[in-house]
């Protein structure tokens, strides 16, 4: 491998968060640095709900926010169980939400910030190829080696796999299985421009302040998955985002849940008037730790979406922030590997491992664990939702009809939807996911 | 909002379309209609539809989410890959 002339230090495929991220960090340490990407340009191919906690990339580029091209900075959180004309709803608004850069989330759209994050990492010094697909990994004596892209060669130390969710190419060289459909759910999102005053007017929301929020019950019609809505700066994304093995259930299609979604009493006032402007689909990993692939080899190492690194928890949704932590863990990794061993082979890049268990990639997903199964459960996504619209009717009707206490309806409610034992089996998963 | 077909919203969307060569290649003779339906209920773009029971796909329009590649892999969908560099959506917003 020594007597080859290699095209660059570290080949990085996929110009997204993960990607980037690399990218800035290996380029800032001295190392020559190719990154490709399919689309256009970096984010052509990406979409979020969506929003990003911003702590990983304050540790890459401190103050970020202050340059990049976020959209807004949460200030609000919603989180709703919805029935079809029902929505009981858990709000909190305050100034201490995103004041301080380190715990700070701010909704984006992935064509603009991508971009703007290759851009940091073309300035730190890293080379990016735009519109050029990368079709196989080389593999020479069990070592990746290089890339085939457009009938091109290119040959490196290291090849950085951060080509999202949909990594065909470290399932190519079996390091990823084929994704099952209860491991991601699609998401398809519109993006409806509404104006900045108007947005602020309808949401109660100052000058950038945003709005995160998520619901779930009716926007799947209770299959697996949920609704959102992020304020951008002048446009809100909306869209519905459904587990794929549950698909069907309800005996709709994902398009029409959307439109269902937007209909929903609670939600079609908000965006009466708007005119949607793109119309976008994604899948989403959804299992966390349970779909982690083979993280390194010799040769090659696998950050971001490509790598399922993502927790679900219903009320907090995280991908973004795992990408960027895991793009800069895997430079770390890399820059350790030249400096101490001047080499790049699964033992050498092996801090990788190590940095990912003490960081919160792991340590969250392995906290969280048992949130995937929790999610898998339609008590959440149907008993749920009609337990809270029923619960709530009672509680603000006043009918002049005597009451039989709340706390009995509720019981009573509860003991119609559910056996004791499925409650127990109910409780039990919940608390072992905790 | 007035309601929207899936192709009016597609029309909003930038594509540099290969009209001839499709990144997918389908089994349009499969016979399995609950097989059929999973992607019809799945695909964000609509590529897949059966009018008059008659099956067909157009990868015109579609979104590279790959979830008729998770649903489907060795059965309807016999080959999924990525369309060539600068082919298929390009996401303004994002």
């Amino acid at each position: 491998m020594s007597e080859r002339e290699l095209d660059a230090d570290v080949i990085v495929v996929g110009g997204g968060l993960a990607g980037s991220s690399a990218a800035i960090v290996l380029a800032r340490a001295g190392l020559d640095v190719i990154v490709v990407e399919r689309g256009d340009y970096c984010g052509a191919k990406n979409m979020t709900g969506g929003r990003l906690y911003g702590h990983s990339l304050e540790k890459i580029i401190p103050n970020f926010a202050e340059e990049a091209p976020i959209e807004r900075v949460v200030k609000q959180e919603r989180v709703s169980l919805m029935t079809s004309d029902g929505s009981l709803d858990i709000g909190y608004s305050s100034e201490k939400l995103s004041a301080e850069p380190a715990e700070a989330s701010y909704t984006v759209l992935r064509a603009k910030f991508d971009k703007w994050l290759a851009e940091k990492a073309e300035e730190a010094g890293a080379e990016f190829i735009t519109g050029i697909l990368v079709d196989e990994l080389i593999v020479e004596d069990g070592a990746v080696v290089g890339i085939r892209a457009d009938g091109d060669e290119l040959y490196a130390n290291v090849v950085v796999l951060a080509d999202g969710v949909n990594s065909l190419l470290a399932q190519q060289i079996g390091m990823k299985e084929e994704l099952r459909p209860e491991q991601v759910a699609v998401g398809a999102k519109e993006t409806i421009k509404l104006g900045e005053d108007v947005i602020n007017e309808r949401f109660g929301l100052k000058g950038n302040e945003g709005l995160c929020w998520l619901s779930c019950g009716d926007p799947t019609l209770n299959e697996f998955g949920g609704g959102f809505l992020y304020t951008n700066k002048d446009t809100v994304s909306i869209g519905v985002v459904a587990t794929l093995s549950d698909i069907g259930y309800a005996g709709m299609s994902v398009p029409h849940m959307l439109d269902h979604f937007k209909e929903h009493p609670a939600i079609a006032p908000y965006i009466e008037g708007g005119k949607t402007i793109e119309y976008s689909g994604h899948l989403v990993p959804e299992d966390g730790i349970h779909m982690t692939p083979e993280l390194y080899r010799d040769g090659v190492i696998i950050c971001g979406d490509a790598a399922g690194f993502c927790i679900n928890l219903g009320f907090t949704v995280r991908g973004m922030d795992f990408a960027i932590e895991s793009g800069r863990l895997a430079a770390e990794a890399i820059i350790k590997a030249r400096d101490v061993y001047g080499a790049y082979t699964k033992d050498t890049l092996s801090s990788y491992d190590i940095m990912l268990k003490e960081s919160f990639v792991m340590q969250d997903m392995k906290e969280f664990k048992g949130f995937p199964t929790i999610l898998s459960r339609r008590e959440i996504f149907k008993d749920l939702p009609e337990m809270a619209d029923e619960d709530a009717r009672k509680l603000f009707t006043v009918s002049g009809k005597p009451s039989e206490g709340l706390i009995m309806e509720m019981l009573d409610n509860l003991a119609k939807r559910t056996s004791a034992r499925e409650l127990v089996d109910l409780i039990t998963t919940i608390l072992e996911a905790f | 909002m007035s309601k929207m077909s899936v192709d009016d919203k597609l029309g909003l969307d930038v594509f540099h379309t290969d009209e001839v060569n499709s990144h997918i290649d389908v089994d349009l003779d499969y016979k399995d209609q609950e097989e059929i339906q999973k992607l019809l209920y799945a695909c964000p773009g609509e590529c897949y539809k059966q009018i008059d029971g008659k099956f067909t796909f157009s990868h015109l329009g579609c979104l590279e989410c790959g979830t008729c590649r998770v649903l489907s892999h060795g059965k309807i969908v016999k080959d999924w890959h990525y369309p060539h560099g600068e082919i298929g959506v390009t996401f303004r917003q994002g």
